[in-house]
């Protein structure tokens, strides 16, 4: 009786309402897991583990000489989202990104929404990640952000709430199709049973998008994943991805421009590429245009790329987007373009650079998160409510100093779900969801998504980084 | 393929034969040590020493241990990470370029290969290793065995199959004739010297053992073990897969079909070698190889097999590696040509605006 105990306490919990009774969606859960005894699910547990670990779906761990790779920790305990909330979802997150690439087009071009005076220019302007130099360079289908990872949490009232839009290069998505995996080797009768959606299509999808931004609407593009290396820490996502569908995984070393256009070198010599799914950084992807250090990038790839004979997903530039000011901005993207009001709305936010909220940010940091503007991975960050004084005096100073890279949210108390603790017991342990968006010849989401959750106790962090793990998330074809 | 991916896929293939094959070799010798009537120091020495002069580097061995016996030689071969051909070394390697040729490899063989990996780096294999080194080796050649039949299994026919064939025959020819070269004294004076060492039939079983050709050579010869014979069979059989001329033919044979080239023509520098070296094997007898000196005959073929190693890698792997400067200014000579006026003009477009933006 793996439930027996379990305690929701004063939390949003996805599985248990407030008076203990199991939500519908979650009940056929509960009733196979009730069958399993301690024993039985720690053998699957472990089971589970020893086959990440065989498979090498692992990532490595920075700045640790011996090379040492972890597996990313998993949870059993599937996350669950009933079909009425995720065509909630599907909504507001194909609303969200309609808008961000209509205000990236905008942007880098007319800039109609801030002559406009909608978003004052010099958030813009000043944005680290906006790429003048791109200005009026012409993407295919006008797409910026093929690939979209939404970060997603759910506040005290179970009200879900955007905590920021990844729109450069989101990782985590090989780890919601090996999860899923992984849950049908230790339970296979579960699935049928349960009517769970499945995500197995992502691979296709992605081809399908990035087929659909070929140059010149080119029949049979050869379509090749850029990836950093192999001791990058996603280096088994990035082959995994190329392995799903069928297309090269290549470095840096592995191209050469030559008259504009972008070559692989073969054993027969050298093979034109057509569009790139890159998973380098703007910063690196050209030595001659962005830093001059790049070992990782392409000398002339931007060349290319301007001439209009390879198609980078995603774009250049959509790093603007992701800047947490300018999220402040989106739910006014929507209005401004779609004449709607956001679906899912923004988590409160205040901005460093606005005089009333400077003030609030300072008189109340401690009850606040704050975070510098363009940063990730949960760095650059403050949780004022566990912070150490000094802590608090530091971010205080750091935002006086930078209020432009600055923002603050009140602390949202993320919604918690059952998990499997090291005492061997259930326990509440706080989530978020990144749920990924595809944008080709037309808007495809996979059902489903990465579930990241805090495995510490308390923990408001999920990043793998900082002792975050993942669950398998099933999106149900009905709603229990 | 790209370039990168088929050298990976190369030295995948090689890196797994050459743990295979010290794993054997240092296997059978820790054996046969125990089939001698008397065993003092010298004797343990001399049975040592020469494998790290083939197998590693002799210079390197000696700065890090004070005496070449069973413990510091196989220790040297087997975990030593700073010795490029130690057995750790070489699951590294394979593995580090298993996993840079991921997207062309099976995930059958690449779990295999990983498996590889964390059984030689788990405690309890270090443990294994020191307590039953049979069963250690044992499992290293299994495993070497097994990714065989995976490439059998699994690899598509054509040119990922004819790099990871290449890569095994080549090593695979290069370790027979190491482990030929390991004895070679033993074999040379029982052939020409005078007199026979007692000794001799048990160094020339350890030379069939580490080629896994005892058996294969009982059955071809039926008459016992005989200096000669062992060498003539390992470097001139025509039919055992181990065998210097055969390695050599079936390399060849998949080097030749990434053209389509026949026998007896060359396309490139790669064919010309390797056909060459083909050639040499196919019209020698083991009287010529003794008039020369087994010893200077084998140094001779493991030269020509590295000029085809080098060979093949400038035909088909090989790229100028780019001046990293001197593509920048290039690309930037290219970029200041092509540049129309439409990207001057948005560029002053855009400064008209960030100034209206100041004002």
């Amino acid at each position: 009786m793996l439930f027996s105990k379990y305690q929701a306490e004063e939390f949003f919990d996805e599985m248990f309402t407030a008076e203990g009774q199991v939500r519908p969606h979650y009940k056929s859960l509960q009733n196979r897991f009730d069958q399993l005894g301690v024993n039985e699910f720690d053998q699957k547990r472990q089971a589970v583990d020893l086959s990440f670990m065989r498979m090498g779906v692992t990532f490595t761990v920075y700045g640790d000489s011996e090379g040492t790779e972890r597996i990313f920790p998993f949870d059993l305990v599937p996350r669950i989202i009933p079909n009425k909330e995720w065509e909630y979802l599907q909504r507001g997150l194909e609303q969200r990104i309609t808008a961000l690439n209509m205000f990236l087009h905008d942007i880098y071009h007319e800039q109609r929404i801030l002559k406009e005076g909608i978003i004052p220019a010099s958030y813009v302007l000043t944005a680290k990640h906006f790429r003048p130099e791109f200005m009026n360079c012409k993407v295919m289908r006008d797409i910026y952000i093929h690939i979209c990872g939404t970060d997603l949490i759910r506040d005290d009232k179970g009200q879900y709430l955007v905590l920021e839009d990844n729109g450069r290069c989101p990782s985590g998505v090989s780890y919601v199709l090996e999860n899923r995996q992984a849950m049908r080797r230790a339970f296979p009768n579960l699935f049928e049973r349960a009517g769970v959606r499945p995500v197995d299509n992502y691979a296709s999808d992605l081809l399908n998008t990035l087929r659909y931004v070929a140059p010149n609407g080119k029949d049979n593009p050869t379509i090749a994943v850029l990836t950093p290396g192999i001791y990058n820490s996603a280096y088994f996502e990035h082959t995994f991805l190329a392995k799903e569908m069928g297309v090269h995984i290549v470095e840096g070393g592995d191209l050469v421009v030559r008259d504009s256009k972008v070559f692989m070198r073969t054993t027969k010599g050298l093979e034109q590429v057509d569009v790139i799914y890159r998973r380098i950084d703007d910063d690196f992807l050209d030595p001659c245009v962005f830093r001059p250090d790049s070992a990782l990038g392409i000398p002339g790839l931007v060349n290319a790329y301007r001439a209009g004979n390879v198609s980078l997903a995603n774009a250049i530039g959509t790093g603007v987007a992701d800047d947490k000011v300018m999220y402040y901005f989106v739910p006014r993207m929507i209005k401004f373009y779609l004449g709607q009001d956001p679906i899912i709305p923004n988590v409160p936010t205040y901005l460093a650079t606005e005089k009333e909220d400077l003030k609030y940010m300072l008189e109340n940091t401690a009850k606040l998160v704050v975070k510098a503007a363009n940063e990730a991975g949960g760095y650059g960050m403050l949780i004022g409510p566990k912070a150490t004084a000094a802590e608090v005096k530091d971010f205080q100073a750091r935002i006086k100093a930078e209020p432009r890279n600055y923002i603050a949210q009140p602390t949202i108390s993320l919604s918690r779900h059952p998990t499997y603790s090291d005492l061997s017991q259930m326990e509440g342990r706080h989530i978020d969801f990144r749920p990924y968006i595809l944008y080709g010849d037309k808007i495809r989401i996979m059902p489903g998504g990465l579930t990241r959750v805090a495995l510490k106790k308390g923990s408001l962090v999920v990043n793998s980084s900082q002792g975050g793990g993942s669950k398998d998330t099933w999106v149900l074809y009905g709603d229990e | 393929m790209l370039s990168r991916v088929a050298n990976s896929l190369f030295w995948m293939s090689r890196y797994l034969e050459r743990a295979e094959n010290v794993s054997r070799i240092v296997d059978v010798n820790l054996q046969s040590l125990l089939d001698y009537k008397t065993l003092d120091d010298k004797r343990i020495k001399e049975q040592w020493e020469p494998l790290v002069n083939t197998l590693g580097d002799d210079e390197l061995f000696r700065s890090l241990y004070k005496k070449s016996d069973s413990h510091s030689v196989t220790e040297f071969l087997t975990y030593n990470e700073e010795n490029p051909n130690s057995i750790l070394s070489c699951i590294i390697s394979a593995r580090h370029n298993a996993r840079a040729a991921r997207d062309q490899i099976a995930l059958e063989m690449w779990e295999e290969v990983n498996r590889l990996y964390l059984f030689i780096r788990s405690k309890e294999t270090k443990k294994l290793w020191q307590e039953s080194p049979y069963d250690f080796y044992r499992e290293i050649k299994q495993s070497s065995y097994k990714l065989q039949g995976l490439t059998s299994a699994t690899t598509i026919h054509g040119i990922n199959l004819e790099f990871m064939m290449m890569g095994r025959f080549l090593e695979r020819a290069d370790m027979t004739s190491r482990i030929l070269d390991v004895k070679h004294r033993t074999l040379q004076d029982a052939v020409c010297g005078p007199e026979e060492d007692n000794n001799t039939m048990i160094e020339c079983a350890a030379v069939l053992r580490s080629s896994s050709a005892y058996e294969a050579y009982q059955h071809t010869y039926v008459s016992g073990v005989a200096p000669k014979k062992v060498a003539e069979f390992l470097l001139l059989s025509d039919s055992f897969p181990r065998s210097l001329r055969f390695c050599v033919r079936t390399f060849d044979h998949f080097l030749r079909k990434m053209t389509g080239s026949d026998p007896g023509y060359f396309r490139n520098e790669a064919e010309k070698l390797s056909g060459r070296l083909l050639a040499e094997l196919n019209y020698t007898t083991m009287n010529e190889v003794f008039a020369m000196g087994l010893h200077e005959y084998l140094d001779h073929v493991q030269l020509k097999l590295s000029d085809v190693g080098v060979a093949i890698f400038e035909t088909y792997i090989f790229y100028q590696q780019t001046d990293l400067a001197k593509e920048i200014e290039y690309q930037k000579q290219q970029q200041s040509q092509s540049q129309s006026q439409s990207q001057s003009q948005s560029q002053s477009q855009h400064q008209t605006q960030r100034q209206k933006q100041q004002q």
